[in-house]
């Protein structure tokens, strides 16, 4: 199957709707591609709010739901895997906004049945788990954090606990900006709200869990003191990483883990953009103000995008907040003990990685990182943990069978 | 290692270096080995790690066999990590003139006191029931190997440094001579000789030497414990190895220890990038597709490339470097430098002691092509 859009748009989450959206309102034709069925990426779920709902249903952009961008064929041409089958998709011009993916942090217990992501846990209790009665922590970092605390709350679990690991004081000028946000005051007392029949804890982290009896028994470091909470579910996600991989194989640059683009999205290959987190974290408005501008831009329309700057440039200065009310205290680099598995799809334990200076000489003789998953998971901890950046990317991005991957169409 | 020039330096800590480092340390040489990244890092680990018996040429055939004998007669030393184990390769024959082709083959093996035994179509396919039906059988070879050649040359390398050589971990060669070696951080070594066994890097080299980088893909699958017993190698597989055309595809398939397969094979001259070509993997998984429909269903994991040191009549170079006293060459092993890394290290260091080596060195020699060489 081969098909052709003057724009394609890989990614259905805030900023690729916006991107998607303000192409095809420019006349062009715009094709967007998504691992899910719906629109609406990580954070909306297929419920998108309004305007976007009516804009997005108005736009009527095609859209290959189920299909996972692996690859590219040429320059120009994009791979995709739908349903077991390899597409073709050629553009002029591509938007990357493939969103992020929770950061998991290596600790002892941390890949026992019943410890999650945060957002993983959330994810699945919306495809129907049934969490009502069940006690949960919550831990990690992020302004997701209480969000997910939140939203478990409201689906009956029983939340012990929400251990955000920022001090405090360190968080302060991030809500300082919120309370300066009337946009953000509904939705931040909304969470507060909900919090507020649970312990919302800042400085506070997970050190440990074990299974016991049945029951999953987490130490957590709380100030100065330790407490040991039992609970059923153990949430953790310790803020976002971009996933920036699909423009890393299209050679597009990468600093420190965000694609580098210009005051239109424009990445440093030329007709590529990128749009969103893998930019650097921001959050959804500032999401939907990039792709608007990568979308507008794409579409030829440079005063359109322009005028977009105003959003953008509040949302770089939100990146630069969050980063700093939400940096990984070095702490947590020391939770993993020699016998903590560090690569869950190998069973690699940290202490067989000691002695080796790189990622790519660990992987060689650790299989470190050569699982199903590429890396994902232990890479981003061990870049954290051990200071290694990890290797190059390389297709396929993602698992593909050797049928799809030898072009079977 | 105390104090004084070392005796030899020796550039490339891929399975052809650490083999010579751990056999000339062992010889109470000093040895310095320089590797710009980590041990078995290069084509070594791009490399399937099949260690094969190879019949297309008798000098192939001298240096292919007496390696395999070396790396079964260390086979007790093996780390677990080097996952050694003896699946044995099968020489698909796809047609009744390949077949024929099978039947020279064995007569040849059994004449040069090689085991092997031809398995018909019927045999073949109760051996490996993932092949396609209405293949014309296949040539078993039991005793060929396969290894995982990072940890065989990290092992060499350990053991090598046991004996008192030093490893030089992360260190680039800048230029060198054959008594001289610059290395990039500006260090410069004095040293009785140097060996370049650094694959077809040779752009430290003060001379030309007649070796062109040859890229490989391979892919390997998700783990799939039992879908393939053996080393699968179509018998065309010769004509892509050791044809001149710039691009082909073998079919060839490896059983991992892990239950993965790994699948191969492909060669391109004249490419110098490393990035994974789509065109090309679709070139090569297609072809292991016409042996091995069942594959299709399987998960890739990874996919990388290498570059094959080739040399223009598709042996090694082993010896002394025309033009250049001093200096060694260890490289040229194209597609067999696992499987011949040990009787390379073998051959290189009866030369340099003087000694007389197990089998004749001169159809590896680099004076081969003539005093002046340049590769076509």
């Amino acid at each position: 199957m081969a098909e052709r859009a003057e724009i394609v748009v890989v990614g259905a989450g805030p900023a690729g709707i916006a991107a998607a959206c303000a192409a095809r309102e420019c006349g062009r034709s715009v094709r967007v591609v998504d691992e899910n069925p719906h629109a609406g990426g990580q954070i909306w779920r297929g419920e998108l709010p309004q305007p976007w709902r009516t804009r997005w249903e108005q736009a009527a952009v095609p859209m290959q739901a189920g299909a996972t961008a692996f690859g590219f064929a040429g320059e120009q041409t994009l791979l995709v895997e739908c349903e077991g089958r390899a597409m073709e998709i050629a553009f002029e011009r591509l938007i990357v906004a493939t969103g992020a993916r929770e950061r998991l942090l290596p600790f002892p217990g941390w890949t026992l049945p019943g410890v999650t992501g945060a957002g993983g846990l959330q994810a699945l209790m919306k495809s129907g788990l049934d969490l009502a009665g069940r006690r949960v922590v919550v831990a990690g970092s992020g302004p997701l954090l209480a969000e997910a605390g939140a939203s478990l709350l409201a689906a009956g679990a029983l939340v012990a606990i929400v251990a955000e690991q920022a001090s405090f004081r360190q968080m302060i000028p991030f809500l300082g900006r919120i309370a300066a946000r009337r946009g953000k005051w509904t939705q931040a007392l909304r969470i507060a709200s909900a919090l507020r029949k649970t312990r919302y804890r800042a400085g506070a982290w997970p050190l440990s869990v074990e299974r016991r009896d049945g029951a999953l028994s987490v130490t957590l470091r709380l100030g100065p003191r330790r407490e040991v909470i039992e609970c059923d579910y153990l949430a953790c996600g310790f803020g976002l990483l971009g996933n920036t991989e699909l423009a890393q194989l299209a050679g597009c640059q990468v600093v420190n883990g965000c694609v580098v683009v210009d005051e239109h999205q424009r990445t440093s290959v030329l007709g590529i953009y990128c749009a969103g987190e893998p930019v650097g974290i921001a959050g959804v408005e500032s999401a939907l103000a990039q792709g608007l501008t990568a979308g507008y831009h794409a579409a030829g329309r440079e005063d359109l995008a322009t005028a977009c700057t105003p959003g953008r440039d509040r949302g770089r200065r939100f990146q630069r907040v969050l980063a700093e009310a939400f940096a990984l205290r070095p702490e947590l680099k020391e939770l993993a003990t020699p016998d903590t598995i560090i690569c869950r799809c190998e069973d690699v334990r940290l202490g067989e990685l000691a002695g080796f200076l790189t990622w790519r000489e660990a992987k060689l003789h650790t299989r470190c990182g050569m699982g199903a998953c590429q890396g994902r998971v232990c890479g981003a901890a061990l870049e954290f943990v051990a200071g290694m950046p990890a290797a190059s990317v390389r297709p396929p991005l993602v698992p593909v069978s050797v049928g799809v991957l030898a072009g079977e169409q | 290692m105390s104090g004084g020039n070392p005796d030899v330096v020796i550039i490339g800590a891929g399975i052809v270096g650490a083999a010579i480092a751990e056999r000339l340390s062992a010889e109470r040489l000093k040895v310095i080995v320089v590797e710009a990244d980590c041990a078995g890092s290069g084509a070594t680990a791009a490399g399937m790690g099949h260690v094969v018996v190879m019949d297309d040429s008798e000098a192939q055939f001298a240096l292919t066999a007496y390696s395999r004998r070396l790396w079964q007669e260390k086979e007790a030393c093996w780390p677990k990590a080097a996952e050694y184990r003896r699946p044995g390769t099968l020489w698909v024959a796809a047609d009744a003139e390949e077949f024929a082709a099978v039947e020279h083959k064995h007569a040849w093996y059994g004449a040069h006191g090689v085991q092997s035994e031809i398995l018909t179509a019927g045999d073949l396919a109760r051996e490996e029931p993932q092949l396609r039906p209405g293949l014309a059988g296949a040539l078993r070879v039991p005793e060929d190997m396969v290894v995982y050649p990072p940890a065989a040359a990290r092992w060499l390398v350990e053991r090598a440094r046991r004996q008192g050589a030093v490893y030089m971990q992360g260190a680039r060669v800048e230029h060198t001579t054959g008594s001289v070696v610059t290395l990039a951080s500006g260090t410069v070594l004095h040293t009785g000789g140097v060996i370049h066994a650094a694959g077809a890097q040779g752009g430290h080299l003060p001379v030309t030497i007649p070796v062109a980088p040859r890229k490989g893909h391979l892919a390997i699958t998700d783990r799939a414990p039992g879908f393939l017993r053996h080393q699968i190698v179509e018998l065309g597989y010769l004509k892509s190895a050791h044809g001149h055309e710039t691009e082909s595809v073998a079919c060839n398939l490896q059983p991992r220890a892990t239950g993965q397969v790994l699948i191969g094979s492909s060669r391109q001259y004249g490419v110098h990038t490393a990035a994974v070509e789509l065109p090309m993997l679709h070139r090569m998984l297609r072809r292991a597709l016409e042996y091995m429909p069942g594959l299709a269903g399987l998960p890739v994991v990874r996919t990388w490339t290498g570059f094959r040191a080739a040399t223009p009549d598709g042996l090694p170079l082993i010896g002394r470097a025309p033009q250049c006293e001093g200096l060694w060459l260890a490289t040229g092993h194209e597609g067999l430098g696992i499987t011949t890394s040990l009787a390379t290290a073998e051959l290189l260091a009866a030369q340099m002691l003087g000694r007389e080596a197990a089998i004749p060195a001169e159809p590896y020699s680099p004076s081969r092509f003539g005093e002046k060489s340049a590769h076509a």
